[in-house]
């Protein structure tokens, strides 16, 4: 907030709660990695790319799998290839800083101007690996140990880490944080992320599937609740299918874009069966 | 005001570190805060939580801190008093103090809050136009920017005086973790059942550079790749269940530990059996307990080693006798020659390691039907609550080498 040029404020693709915006704002002024958390499909990922183009200042992507390590996301030196080489005679071995390739955070950390860094799913890899980057994301400079190089961020990078929750993230890691919830949107709040989306979608459509959508996700039973981005693929499928939105509450069409297991599929035809039988016993 | 709410967290059992207290207290002197209690509400919960299992705890304890307070100013003010040498927080060392002002950009304290309330001004004067600029009505400075629906979760226009009504409304009730219970929270509970050991069978997928290195030193120079097994986990679990009638209310709760365990992955072996209201000579081998479908308990003793971790999931609650008397089984048809105590302690010797998980909280213990049962259960096994803070440190239990 102290320097205008710098302050987030939202993207007309990406509609951000104003809690979130400002604490975007916090983390981006203390300095300190943003920590956000929420359902899936809550748009956790798409925040740092809203982040990015709404700061003028490029993405980085480490998208974290159940195998990523610490390191691998600082440098990798590619020893087999120095092997073979040395094997073979290919280029200079004794350079070592040749097999040295640097990992999305040692690239953030190298750049010449501030970048946004997304660290996402922070919780799919090993417990121990946000601990390994503890002193990393604080002091911002690693060395490469096989060159003795140490890498420092002229410019501290914007870090946003995503978590599902899948893992207990460290105490020591999270006390460096900014920490945000985003919460599954009102039905408010969804109808503008929906027109981002899709600006010129029918009224009538957009009330009933809404009406249809909400009604989805409270019944019982169901275990992976449709969200966000879900339901903006639902809405693309109803509006190209030209399905008459009077049909929607009654036939849910296109289900599977919605729910993904057959459980839930049969769960929510169960309680549209009852719904139709109350509704005729009423009458 | 401002250092009670600190104190006011932690009784709250918030974990608030002094390094998060800290780093609220520059944000606060950056001027984040601007005029909005709001606001200050937001950046506070952002800063010193860290996740949304405490938002709760939060509410609450913002309530009680800042009940009546009409605006931030009154907190920045208790902010200033605090850097101008009423340091009360235990703990803070001299090169604290010292790192706190280094942090505030080597200012000095008259110059920062000159500043400071300059800015306050400036707000004043951008946003409100108004004599009451602080405190009572007016729109955030943040919010109401045209394109974005303003005032979605703190409701309305007034989003002044109302940071303390949205914290009286508990909206995060259900995130507690000591009181709901999510087949995911038991998940990351039971993440904690692993055990990584390299002696076993896989593949050999995995570089071993050392060796790699002596290999082809061996073979004169001529690249040799070595290869070695990555880590495993080496738990193994067997879960034992009460599937009798007084489990029925329950059921809800463990069906989740259910799915929680089916979907735990990591672990290496999963056996389950089921029994009724205790252990006797037959565990079965399906809710529904039918003689027609169960296994002596010696040969399953037999068949698990010792290392398996052993959970047993029940009320413990039934009348003594099942527990303490010869063919004290609740099935009239049937007959156990050793009471079912005799059974339980010697699952317990069998085991290395073993843990109940009694769905009933742990403060009814002393109170309910079968309060001599658990008990007398619990003077053979460790018993905790089938809540994610009791799986936790049950699972601690489990993990902890004997």
């Amino acid at each position: 907030m102290t320097d205008r040029a710098s302050t987030y404020a939202g993207t007309s693709d990406y509609i951000a709660s104003p809690e979130l915006r400002q604490t975007v704002n916090v983390a981006v002024v203390l300095q300190r990695p943003l920590l956000i958390k929420g359902e899936p499909g809550t748009g956790k990922t798409m925040l740092a790319q809203s982040i990015a183009q709404g700061l003028g200042m490029p993405l980085i992507s480490w998208n974290v799998k159940s195998t990523s390590k610490a390191q691998d996301g600082l440098y990798v030196y590619d020893t087999v290839q120095r092997l073979y080489d040395s094997q073979f005679g290919d280029g200079d071995v004794a350079d070592i800083s040749r097999y040295i390739r640097l990992g999305q955070l040692g690239s953030a950390l190298a750049a010449e101007e501030r970048v946004v860094l997304l660290i996402d799913e922070i919780d799919k890899a090993d417990l121990e690996f946000p601990n390994d980057l503890l002193w990393e994301l604080d002091q911002m400079d690693f060395t490469i140990a096989e060159t003795k190089e140490t890498v420092k961020a002229k410019q501290r990078p914007v870090v946003v880490i995503t978590s599902n929750a899948e893992k207990e993230l460290p105490d020591a890691f999270l006390r460096r944080c900014v920490f945000h919830y985003i919460e599954f949107p009102s039905e408010e709040h969804m109808r503008s992320i929906v027109l981002v989306h899709h600006p010129d979608l029918e009224e009538r459509l957009l009330d009933l599937a809404m009406e249809t959508f909400y009604w989805l996700r409270e019944i019982p039973g169901i275990q992976k609740k449709p969200s966000t981005s879900e339901l903006i693929d639902w809405l693309q499928a109803l509006a190209i299918g030209g399905i008459d939105p009077e049909e929607i509450s009654r036939r849910l069409p296109f289900l599977g874009v919605l729910l993904k297991k057959d459980r839930d599929i049969d769960a929510a035809s169960f309680a549209l069966r009852n719904k139709g039988a109350t509704r005729a016993g009423g009458r | 005001m401002f250092t009670h709410f600190f104190f006011l967290l932690r009784a709250h059992k918030v974990p608030v570190s002094l390094t998060e207290w800290l780093a609220l207290t520059e944000a606060l002197a950056k001027g984040l805060a601007l005029s909005d209690l709001s606001v200050f509400y937001a950046l506070a919960r952002a800063v010193l939580v860290k996740s949304e299992a405490y938002y709760d705890q939060y509410d609450q304890a913002f309530q009680e801190a800042f009940a009546g307070v009409e605006s931030v100013a009154e907190i920045t003010d208790q902010v200033w008093d605090w850097l101008n040498g009423d340091f009360d927080l235990p703990g803070l060392t001299a090169a604290e103090r010292a790192a706190l002002a280094a942090g505030l950009g080597g200012m000095g304290l008259d110059e920062l809050q000159r500043l400071f309330e300059e800015r306050l001004r400036e707000q004043k004067e951008e946003h409100h136009g108004g004599s009451h600029w602080i405190g009572t009505r007016g729109t955030s400075p943040l919010g109401h920017s045209g394109a974005h629906p303003g005032g979605i979760r703190i409701g309305g226009q007034s989003r002044n005086s109302t940071a303390v009504k949205v914290a009286a409304e508990r909206r995060y009730k259900g995130y507690r973790t000591d009181a709901t219970v999510g087949v995911r929270q038991l998940e990351t509970a039971l993440r904690r059942l692993r055990q990584l050991s390299t002696r076993n069978d896989g593949p050999l997928d995995e570089l071993d550079l050392d060796a790699t290195i002596d290999s082809t030193a061996d073979h004169a120079g001529l690249l040799h790749l070595e290869w070695r097994r990555p880590r495993r986990n080496q738990t193994r679990v067997a879960l034992l269940m009460d599937a009798g009638g007084s489990m029925h209310p329950h059921i809800n709760v463990c069906n989740r530990l259910f799915t929680a365990l089916d979907r735990a992955t990591h672990l290496k072996d999963l056996r389950r059996y089921y029994f009724h209201n205790c252990v006797y000579d037959h565990l079965y081998l399906d809710p529904t307990c039918h003689p027609r479908n169960s296994v002596p308990t010696a040969r399953v003793l037999q068949e698990l080693s010792r290392d398996y971790k052993l959970v047993l999931v029940g009320d413990a609650s039934m009348a003594p006798s099942e527990l303490l008397e010869r063919n004290g089984i609740i099935w009239w048809s049937m007959a156990n020659e050793e009471p079912g105590m005799e059974w339980l302690r010697r699952l317990d010797r069998h085991f290395h390691r073993c843990a109940w998980m009694n769905p009933v909280h742990e403060r009814h213990w002393g109170s309910i039907y079968g309060r001599d049962t658990i008990a007398l259960v619990r003077n053979v096994f460790p018993m905790f609550e089938l809540t994610v803070d009791g799986l936790t440190d049950a699972v601690k239990n489990l993990m902890v080498r004997r």
